[in-house]
């Protein structure tokens, strides 16, 4: 993923010439092109994420599009006053890009874990948070973003993602994307949990259930007119997130339902409140904490039961 | 050349519109107004480029108030800079009103280039403008004033190693050097002496002026920018509560609203009678 971004970043730069580039210290060498095209709108702004966000919004608000790129933690909770005050209070249309999203970077330990993200960032007035599934997603998120009149935070993996949609989608901020559609459940996903979740589908209709799978690329603003359409046809609704229960996607999805009154049934897939101390890379990581194809569907299929 | 002493009849209308307002309004923060006094009225009617009726015009100069706890200064000096009536000050602290204890964002008052009052926050903003101006290739030049006590915040020192790795010499602080923080003196507080020194290891041009005499911080600003690339900072050695023999160098004015009676004799040292 993050090549692609690399990739798109240095066609936007060509397209656009107030697209800027912020770096805090990483992508030794993946930003070469973006320099080539033009070297001064690129900035390594060092290992100092709260003035990087100072100064993308500082930038912004003199007319540029910065697009601010690091670690997920150190561009989210670590300066989050930053993208509070300097970039929310001020509606600068800054884009965020935290790369090595959820569990990507499992085996780096909890400091580069990001399980707490889209909970916080989701907060903020004015912010829209997305989590594209694969690369084409992420190529049209951030030209979505950059055309943008106020902030947008993008959670993205790291690299090697497979490729969910064999052409590019028709992505609007906001919108979710159906990518396979299905009659008895709807499965939710945001971000590059997604592979798993349509083994999962795969699973259920091996056990005759129809499973519909729906990119939720964008968390907030949350598609509620999709939430509304499919929580009338389907007999349960379940959300998958590399994050934790608490903020993300699921739990945007269950304050619609409580405020919507809607009797869907709701399962959520997500981590607990804890932090991953042991070691081990992103598979064990999604198996410890549930987040593959068997216990996805295991659960729904004992849940429909229930139904 | 500005008149000299325009400008300090400038700066003593405004403080005692400054202290009237505080008794008036019940807001704080009167030691660290008017210690920026002279330093705002120097820039908006000596050295900042702008034309209040284009606020938002692409070449103007840019000016953060990064010490936000100063916008009741800040807010008068708009007013007569032009940039909106003096009238509308009478809403000051009004609900539902845009003046309060920190500056809003532009979108809510005009002449406001950022919102501030967590501290840190205005130099990272200033650098990010000062960039812009030369990605866009404008010569505008970048002003922000920070508080002795704000350069406790580690965002002050990111933003001062990046200015200097970038040569923003469109960039220029001036440090309002009052000798308090909130609650004691900044030099005990956080160990921030030297100063002027620590700016000049960071790669600044720092230049260590009396921030209450006009013409020092007029010359100090007119060595900005500097030729060789390095952005400036001005250490301007100040005293909190400047203008009024009983509340200089007193912190209890961080916090202190002054009587109707205390007013009155502010307004007759200071030579203000209306």
């Amino acid at each position: 993923m993050r090549n692609a971004f690399a990739d798109e970043m240095t066609k936007l730069a060509q397209q656009n010439n107030r697209v800027v580039l912020l770096s805090g210290d990483i992508g030794n060498k993946l930003f070469d092109k973006f320099k080539a095209v033009d070297e001064r709108r690129f900035y390594n702004c060092g290992v100092a994420e709260a003035n990087m966000m100072g100064v993308a919004a500082g930038m912004a608000l003199s007319g540029l599009r910065p697009v601010v790129y690091t670690i997920t933690p150190f561009t989210t909770t670590r300066c989050f006053e930053q993208i509070r005050v300097d970039v929310c209070y001020h509606k600068a249309p800054v884009v965020i890009v935290g790369t090595g999203s959820g569990l990507s970077y499992a085996e780096l330990g909890p400091t580069h874990h990001s399980l707490e993200d889209i909970a916080i960032l989701r907060t903020l007035p004015g912010m829209r948070v997305m989590a594209p599934c694969d690369t084409a997603e992420l190529r049209l998120a951030l030209r979505a973003a950059v055309a943008e009149d106020g902030p947008v935070y993008i959670r993205i993996g790291k690299k090697g993602e497979p490729a969910i949609h064999a052409q590019a989608p028709d992505l609007k901020i906001g919108t979710a994307i159906v990518v396979r559609q299905g009659i008895d459940v709807a499965l939710l996903s945001a971000g590059t949990i997604m592979p798993e979740v349509l083994k999962a589908a795969d699973l259920l209709q091996g056990q005759g259930i129809s499973a519909e799978v729906v990119s939720f690329h964008t968390i907030k603003p949350l598609d509620v007119d999709y939430l509304a359409a499919a929580s009338k046809r389907v007999k349960l609704v379940a959300t998958v997130e590399e994050h934790g229960l608490i903020g993300g996607l699921g739990s945007a999805v269950a304050e619609w339902r409580a405020a919507a009154n809607a009797a869907t049934p709701l399962i959520c897939f997500g981590t607990p409140d804890e932090f991953m101390h042991e070691v081990g890379g992103q598979e064990y990581a999604r198996a410890k904490y549930g987040l593959t194809p068997g216990n996805i569907a295991t659960r729904i299929l004992a849940a429909l039961s229930k139904a | 050349m500005a008149d000299i002493a325009t400008l300090q009849a400038t700066a003593r209308d405004l403080r005692a519109r400054i202290i009237e307002n505080s008794s008036k309004t019940g807001t704080p923060h009167l030691g660290s107004c008017l210690s920026c006094v002279d330093i705002l009225t120097v820039l908006y009617f000596a050295v900042l480029r702008i034309d209040p009726t284009k606020p938002r015009d692409a070449t103007r100069d840019r000016f953060i108030l990064s010490k936000g706890h100063g916008a009741p200064a800040l807010f008068q000096v708009l007013a007569k800079r032009g940039f909106y009536p003096e009238s509308m000050l009478d809403t000051y602290g009004q609900d539902g009103g845009v003046f309060a204890e920190h500056p809003p964002t532009p979108d809510h008052l005009a002449g406001i280039e950022a919102a501030t009052g967590s501290l840190g926050h205005g130099l990272p903003l200033g650098l990010g403008m000062a960039l812009a101006g030369r990605i866009q290739q404008l010569t505008c030049n970048v002003y922000a004033v920070l508080s002795d006590g704000e350069c406790n915040e580690g965002s002050v020192w990111e933003a001062a190693m990046l200015a200097a790795a970038q040569r923003a010499a469109n960039l220029c602080i001036i440090i309002d050097f009052n000798k308090w923080q909130a609650t004691g003196r900044s030099r005990e507080v956080m160990a921030l002496d030297p100063l002027a020194d620590k700016w000049r290891a960071f790669g600044w041009n720092a230049i260590e002026v009396d921030g209450h005499d006009m013409t020092a911080l007029l010359n100090a600003l007119q060595q900005h920018p500097a030729r060789d690339g390095r952005p400036t900072a001005i250490i301007a050695h100040t005293v909190k509560g400047k203008g009024v023999s009983f509340m200089e160098d007193d912190n209890n004015w961080h916090y202190r609203i002054p009587t109707a009676d205390e007013v009155a004799r502010a307004k007759q040292e200071l030579g203000v009678s209306t």
